[in-house]
């Protein structure tokens, strides 16, 4: 877990494509999920913001 | 000079064209090729959706071209976040796509297992099974809408063979629980040979000496199964998923002809809400809005599929 934490601080690809993918499952799981209509309003500013972050992190360095 | 197709093209080519072309440089010719191909991704994919994307900032109504148009900032997506029509139709897709998703790779992958063994009629087999993919979605639509007559229809019978159950009791088609079921079985019978075909390659990819190998390991069969035939075939399965998943998002045709979104709106899945709004309603503004939520996710979980694939592939 440390590691995690000390790879985003260091912005190494990996963590940072970890949190991102994370976003975009949680933004798409909010999206379609049948239980809470605020985690579908929130939905689609999870998903978005998780797949910007996604084609930025992935030019980072390994 | 040798008469290659190479000469003759030469030959042809008007001297006026030639002497210009070989004034160019190796990076301007490339370009001369790689222009169209470029030109024509930017006007038919890139253009229309950056202007979807300014459509979707204002109330622009196409069958209202003369109205002026408002720029309303963020007050489309804000209206579809909090549209509980817009919700449950997300849900009719993530039943549709988790479904149609889980019984084409598992009944796909039982097929290429099978298909892969040597027996006889292997290739009669292979035909058949892949057939229904090749037929039009309106055609499949159409036909499944007559197996699903509960008075006429096949499937009714079938099913009342095996349960007992009176065919004419129950609806497919119009029945609130069973319609979402009847779009997953038909998009399943469809494209289930889509995936085995995926699965097929995968498994013919295999090398022979590995399984040899592990024979010699006295390895069992079952063994055999998951530390090679799963692991080899993974990112083959991983392509269909892809594909299928991408599919199946924006299913519309299908559902169009078999259900249309009914009964009442069990089966609305997103795109077809999409085209109500656009094409019915004519809310172009409102409905750019939601193609582009649309595309985000598509989008977001393309990005993820693929990194997942490199990895597997890595490995």
């Amino acid at each position: 877990m440390s590691q995690f934490f000390t790879g985003l601080m260091r912005l190494k690809r990996g963590p940072w494509e970890m949190l991102a993918t994370i976003l975009i499952g949680l933004g798409v799981f909010m999206l379609m999920q049948p239980f809470f209509l605020w985690a579908y309003t929130y939905s689609f500013i999870t998903t978005l913001i998780g797949t910007v972050m996604f084609i930025i992190v992935s030019h980072f360095k390994d | 000079m040798s008469d290659t197709p190479l000469t003759k093209a030469a030959e042809a080519t008007p001297p006026t064209v030639a002497r210009k072309i070989r004034g160019l440089s190796d990076r301007a010719i490339a370009w001369i090729f790689v222009g169209p191909t470029i030109f024509l991704l930017l006007a038919i994919n890139i253009f229309p959706l950056i202007w979807t994307i300014n459509l979707s900032f204002t109330n622009y109504r196409a069958n209202r071209t003369n109205r002026a148009v408002e720029y309303i900032g963020t007050r489309n997506y804000e209206r579809i976040l909090n549209d509980s029509d817009i919700w449950l139709s997300m849900q009719a897709t993530a039943h549709f796509l988790i479904w149609t998703i889980i019984f084409q790779v598992l009944i796909g992958f039982t097929l290429a297992w099978l298909i892969n063994r040597k027996f006889k009629g292997n290739d009669l087999w292979t035909t058949i099974i892949v057939l229904p993919m090749m037929l039009s979605p309106a055609v499949v639509g159409n036909f499944w809408t007559f197996l699903y007559q509960p008075q006429i229809g096949l499937f009714n019978y079938v099913i009342a063979f095996f349960t007992g159950a009176d065919p004419s009791s129950f609806q497919m088609l119009g029945s609130v629980d069973l319609a979402p079921w009847s779009i997953v079985i038909v998009d399943t019978w469809m494209w289930t040979p889509f995936v085995m075909l995926i699965c097929l390659a995968g498994l013919r990819s295999i090398p022979d000496y590995i399984y040899e190998a592990a024979e010699v390991d006295r390895a069992s069969k079952l063994r055999q199964f998951f530390t090679i035939t799963i692991p080899m075939v993974l990112p083959f399965l991983m392509l269909a998923v892809l594909f299928r998943g991408i599919e199946n998002f924006k299913m519309f045709d299908l559902v169009v002809q078999l259900t249309g979104g009914g009964p009442g709106s069990t089966t609305e899945v997103a795109s077809i809400n999409l085209k109500r709004e656009a094409f019915e309603k004519w809310r172009t503004g409102y409905a750019s809005a939601f193609a582009i939520i649309l595309f985000v996710t598509v989008f977001g979980l393309a990005s993820i599929y693929v990194k997942a694939l490199n990895k597997v592939k890595e490995r």
